[in-house]
């Protein structure tokens, strides 16, 4: 009897969510008969279930919600959205009648009398109201209307008996029924997900449903065949495909599971066989080996594919879930899906199944407005929600789509700065889409309320947590009245990952191949060659410098020389990349790919970063699986360990901390130069070095380069190369030589002048030596600017006095501004804040033009032009805005604040081009 | 090193009859120890280990045990004692703990015993603090002290 109940739990399930299905759908065509037939037929199979198996209360209620459908579908009834609500209602009593059987074996105590009085109420042809009404009813009236309503259900059930007896199959033939599908092993708790339907389509089936649907109708169908069940003639149409049915059977999944296992250990045996086969000439055995391999591959292809399940499985409950919704929130909204037959491992739908509710009721939500703003907007009032999946390479997307208002950026960055994710600052530099990504953030609602639907604990940081976990990524895109959509990105099956097999240290490991990008060989006389910066590798590829990690240095293991080779100095590198950030990792050999299962790591060394999982190998042998995730981090260590070496200057907190490029020149000091400022580092031929005049030049990217160097003379000595650091400045370039490159360091930027050489800005403490600080300005001056200049002259002529302001915290632009802006005879001052600058023009108030950096700390640069424009001795003088970033957001404030134009930092002559027009225009005006 | 002898409980006990457990006896170092033969999975002669790097140090490395993926734990590294090493020398005693399997390194495998539980006595209190986590108990035998060994305070997580 148990396992009775056990499958009749797994079939009503299955009805149940078939109905809710279904009963929206007929909300929608109210006419369209077929369905309502399937609808009662379901909700007849149930009852009659029930009653066999002496289930009172199911019976009960089931029987009261069928008696509604048959006096909708004998047209007694019309169909109202009451009318369906208190049906689903009673499919939802239902549901958790069921759930309380599968969890305690029995039915709950307790009574359904209320609803049970409803839906006869409402067989009686009541309107909704009245039945609303008897619903909270209460006292004298409920309780006669109790009494009458016993009476009826009572005489309802001996109608109901006499129907049984007439149209129901004999207890053999449910019981055949049953057992042709019942697992020995069913679980009877958890029989709705332990088991899978395999199916076999015998014949191209009709193409209008999803299929995961279509199995489940299609058994319905055969069942209601089988049983003869005449529920009226528009049956024989839909009963009419069931002769086409899908040819399905129950699994039990842990059978399913065990066949993957049994299939995992076959495809490791035929690899081992292979090994060995492979290192002998026998070829007796190579014909049946590789017929045994093609069948072990399909067979391990089929048994994959019975734990794919259309992701449609998934979707199922959303039509009803969109219902309510709409119901709840006064809100109309249409439900699309597209691909819902696109398959992927059940695991994995099992675990997006919660995101992606979590997703669909955000999106209706906060994402569709209601229709009074719809048609506002002159949008239908409608509002769309679309699923759609699909595969791509190796991945399946699945998005969800609104058509609603979009993400309010300017609300999530208020979040953001409020939440101390981001500063105003670092948000102004980003664009929109990385701000909308703030929502998955821990602790972030933009819901200015928090509504019975979302923003109600689970958040869009567990969504994406949630995903990330399965390998996945996520992503929202949003245009603003527009609609928003998320991007989900996930693999399709957990089990098998595509791995690089790298040696190092005698050590064998695997990197999965997703993350791999490239591989590159390198030795000390190849092209390819590594290079150290104080102690860090790094690989120049293809004019950048990667950083890199010596795996065996990460792993602490020792290096050794490979067997039967001597210690050479070939290494490989695998470039990977994680997020954005792309690192070399250093191994001795590098083996094939293999396709892997991967098993999960003791958990004794669940906290080593740098391993994912481990796998045993078609050798045989165990292998670790490495994370470039962990890797990825060791590389950002081995910086914090040089920024604690630095420390003792770093301590002022309130100092701008400032990448630095070391290198030493000539004599003397170790110079340095702030990496925002160097385009790149090369390596030249000294011989190569040509002469255009007296200036040395170089070819250099099919074009000329200066040279210059701060020793004045070039003393290359007997040195072949030479290190050259390059900077770009409006398409020139010119290059720095310079005698080695030291490290790159991070430091406070604080410079004490002092030096009188004019090549240099001062001196600092970097790393606690002291440092000489170039001044790049200073370098460009001769060499840049008199060809802009020349630009210029030609434009305008040299017939400017005005006074300009520069506002700008980084020291290096201030130095590299102001002789640009005073050679071309312009009077610049210039202001490291925003606060002195302020107070300087309202002190003597005389300035013809404002430039201005955008992000300082303390104000920025918006803030400052407005405070600027509040004052009305200066609202008609120009500002112009200098940033290192443009973006619309940029743009956009910039014309709110009433900034002339904003120009991008490196772009000198559009900033010289640009004051040029600003203050000619002054001038016509005046 | 001797073979190990099948250790005998003590026959010259009183009459009545405790709870009976049975135990697999093994000696690492100088001493005999005792895990319930319920947690056992299985017995190994040498087995090839893997070694894993960043691991503590008394993880051995991982093997292939038909299909699954065991850590071994070197006993002798574990009990504080010099570690094996030649990896092919130590005999495993392949437990299960949280469904995962472990596999004890240790010198020589013993037989099993069934043990009276009146002869069993719990930790004295003077053992080191290592010692004292990853024993159950002791069972005092005929001539020798059989230390029954707790897995979970062996693997410590």
């Amino acid at each position: 009897m148990d396992d009775l109940i056990g499958e009749f739990i797994t079939e009503t399930s299955e009805s149940l969510a078939v109905l809710d299905m279904e009963l929206v759908k007929f909300e929608q065509n109210p006419n369209d008969t077929a369905i309502l037939s399937n609808i009662f037929r379901l909700v007849h199979t149930i009852k009659g279930t029930c009653g066999f198996l002496g289930l009172p209360r199911l019976e009960h209620v089931a029987h009261a919600a069928e008696n509604v459908l048959g006096r909708v579908r004998d047209k007694e009834l019309d169909v109202t959205p009451g009318r369906i609500s208190i049906v689903l209602e009673s499919l939802d009593h239902i549901k958790y009648l069921v759930d309380h059987l599968a969890e305690n074996g029995t039915e709950p105590e307790g009574s359904d009398e209320e609803l049970i009085n409803r839906l006869n109420a409402t067989a009686e042809g009541k309107s909704d109201s009245e039945v609303e009404a008897l619903g909270g009813g209460e006292g004298a009236e409920a309780a006669s209307g109790e009494a009458d309503s016993e009476e009826d259900s009572l005489s309802e059930k001996e109608r109901a008996e006499l129907e049984a007896a007439r149209n129901e199959p004999s207890i053999e033939d449910i019981l055949a029924d049953m057992s042709l599908m019942a697992d020995a092993s069913a679980e009877t708790a958890e029989a709705p997900a332990e088991e899978i339907v395999i199916e076999t389509p015998a014949v191209p089936a009709a193409q209008e449903q999803p299929a995961p649907k279509k199995a489940l109708e299609e058994e319905v169908k055969r069942e209601a065949v089988k049983e003869g069940l005449q529920t009226g003639p528009q049956d024989q149409a839909a009963s009419g495909g069931a002769a086409a049915a899908n040819q399905s059977i129950r699994v039990n999944l842990g059978v399913l599971e065990n066949l993957m296992q049994m299939v995992g250990e076959l495809v490791l045996t035929r690899n081992q066989l292979m090994q060995i086969v492979r290192n002998r000439d026998d070829n007796e055995l190579k014909t049946p080996l590789q017929h045994l391999s093609h069948i072990t591959t399909e067979l391990q292809e089929g048994i994959m594919k019975t734990r794919m399940q259309p992701i449609g499985n998934a979707w199922a409950k959303f039509p009803r879930l969109i219902r309510d919704l709409s119901i709840e929130l006064h809100k109309k909204i249409e439900l699309r899906m597209e691909g819902a037959e696109t398959e992927l491992d059940r695991q994995l739908l099992e675990m997006i199944k919660d995101p992606l509710t979590h997703m669909v009721r955000n999106s209706c939500d906060h994402g569709l407005e209601g229709p009074e703003d719809r048609r506002n907007a002159g949008k239908p009032e409608t509002g769309t929600v679309t699923l759609s999946a699909y595969h791509e390479g190796g991945h399946i997307i699945i998005k969800i789509q609104d058509d609603g208002r979009g993400v309010n950026i300017a609300r999530v960055s208020e979040k953001a700065v409020e939440n101390g994710l981001a500063t105003e600052a670092e948000l102004a530099e980003m664009s929109d889409q990385q701000i909308a990504q703030f929502i998955f953030h821990a602790g972030f609602s933009t819901a200015a309320a928090v509504t019975s639907v979302s923003g109600r604990g689970v958040g869009m940081d567990v969504v994406r947590t949630n995903i990330e976990k399965i390998g996945g990524t996520v992503e929202l895109t949003s245009v603003p009245g527009e609609g928003s959509t998320f991007h989900i990105k996930i693999p399709l099956t957990l089990a098998i990952v595509s791995v690089l097999i790298v040696e190092c240290s005698g050590h064998r490991f695997a990197i999965p191949q997703i993350n791999v990008l490239e591989l590159v060989q390198t030795s000390d006389d190849s092209d390819h060659k590594i290079e150290t910066i104080n102690e860090a590798l790094v690989l120049r590829l293809r004019g950048k410098l990667l950083p890199l990690v010596e795996l065996s240095d990460s792993l602490q293991l020792p290096r050794k020389p490979l067997e039967n080779k001597p210690f050479s100095d070939e290494r490989y590198i695998v470039v990977c990349k994680v997020g954005n950030n792309e690192f070399g990792v250093i191994v001795d050999r590098i083996f094939d790919t293999e396709e892997i299962v991967v098993k999960p790591v003791s958990e004794l060394f669940k906290n080593i970063s740098v391993f994912s999982g481990n796998t045993i190998l078609g050798d045989g042998s165990v292998i670790m699986i490495l994370d470039p995730n962990g890797l990825a981090r060791l590389t950002g260590e081995t910086q914090g360990s040089e920024r604690a070496h630095s420390h003792e200057t770093v301590q002022h907190t309130g100092d701008q901390i400032v990448s630095f490029l070391l290198f030493s020149s000539g004599t003397g000091a170790p110079k340095a130069v702030p990496l925002e400022l160097v385009s790149r580092l090369e390596e030249i031929d000294v011989d190569k070095i040509e002469f255009s005049g007296s200036q040395k030049v170089i070819q250099y990217r099919g074009d000329l380069m200066r040279l210059t160097s701060l020793e004045g003379d070039m003393n290359f000595g007997d040195r072949k190369k030479a290190d050259v650091i390059v900077f770009t400045y409006d398409n020139k370039t010119i290059g720095l030589v310079v005698d080695t490159i030291l490290d790159i360091v991070e430091a406070p930027l604080r410079v004490k002048r002092g030096t009188e050489n004019e090549a240099y800005l001062g001196s600092m403490v970097i790393a606690s030596k002291t440092t000489d600080v170039v001044d790049v300005g200073f370098l460009l001056r001769g060499m840049i600017d008199d060809l802009l200049l020349a630009d210029l002259d030609i434009m305008g002529g040299k017939k400017r006095n005005a006074k300009i302001m520069l506002v700008e915290d980084s020291i290096f632009f201030r130095k590299l501004t102001v002789p640009l802006l005073s050679n071309v005879g312009y009077k610049v001052m210039d202001y490291p804040t925003p606060h002195e600058a302020l107070d300087a023009l309202r002190g003597a108030g005389e300035v013809d033009l404002i430039v201005t950096d955008i992000e300082m700390p303390g104000m920025d640069g918006f803030q400052f032009a407005e405070r600027v424009r509040d004052d009305q001795r200066f609202d008609h003088i120009p500002i112009v805005a200098f940033t290192s970033t443009m973006n619309n957001q940029f743009s956009a404030r910039a014309q709110q604040v009433g900034m002339s134009d904003l120009i991008l930092k490196t772009d000198r002559e559009a900033l010289l081009n640009t004051i040029h027009k600003l203050l000619e225009g002054m001038k016509e005006l005046a | 090193m001797t073979a190990l002898q099948p250790i005998s409980a003590n026959h010259n006990q009183p009459m009545y009859r405790s709870e009976e457990k049975e135990f697999i006896t093994m000696q690492i170092g100088d001493y005999y120890f005792g895990i319930p033969v319920l947690v056992v999975q299985d017995v190994l002669r040498s087995h090839k280990i893997m070694k894993i790097p960043l691991t503590p140090s008394m993880v051995a490395g991982s093997l292939n045990l038909r299909g699954r993926i065991v850590t071994a734990i070197d006993m002798r590294k574990r009990m504080g004692m010099s570690s094996f090493e030649d990896l092919n020398k130590p005999m495993h005693v392949v437990v299960s703990y949280r469904d995962e399997l472990f596999s004890l390194l240790v010198d020589k495998v013993g037989d099993v015993m069934s043990l009276e539980m009146n002869q069993f006595e719990k930790t004295p209190s003077n053992l080191q603090n290592e010692w004292r986590e990853m024993a159950a108990g002791v069972f005092k035998l005929d001539g020798k002290l059989l230390i029954i060994l707790d897995v979970s305070g062996i693997i410590g997580i």
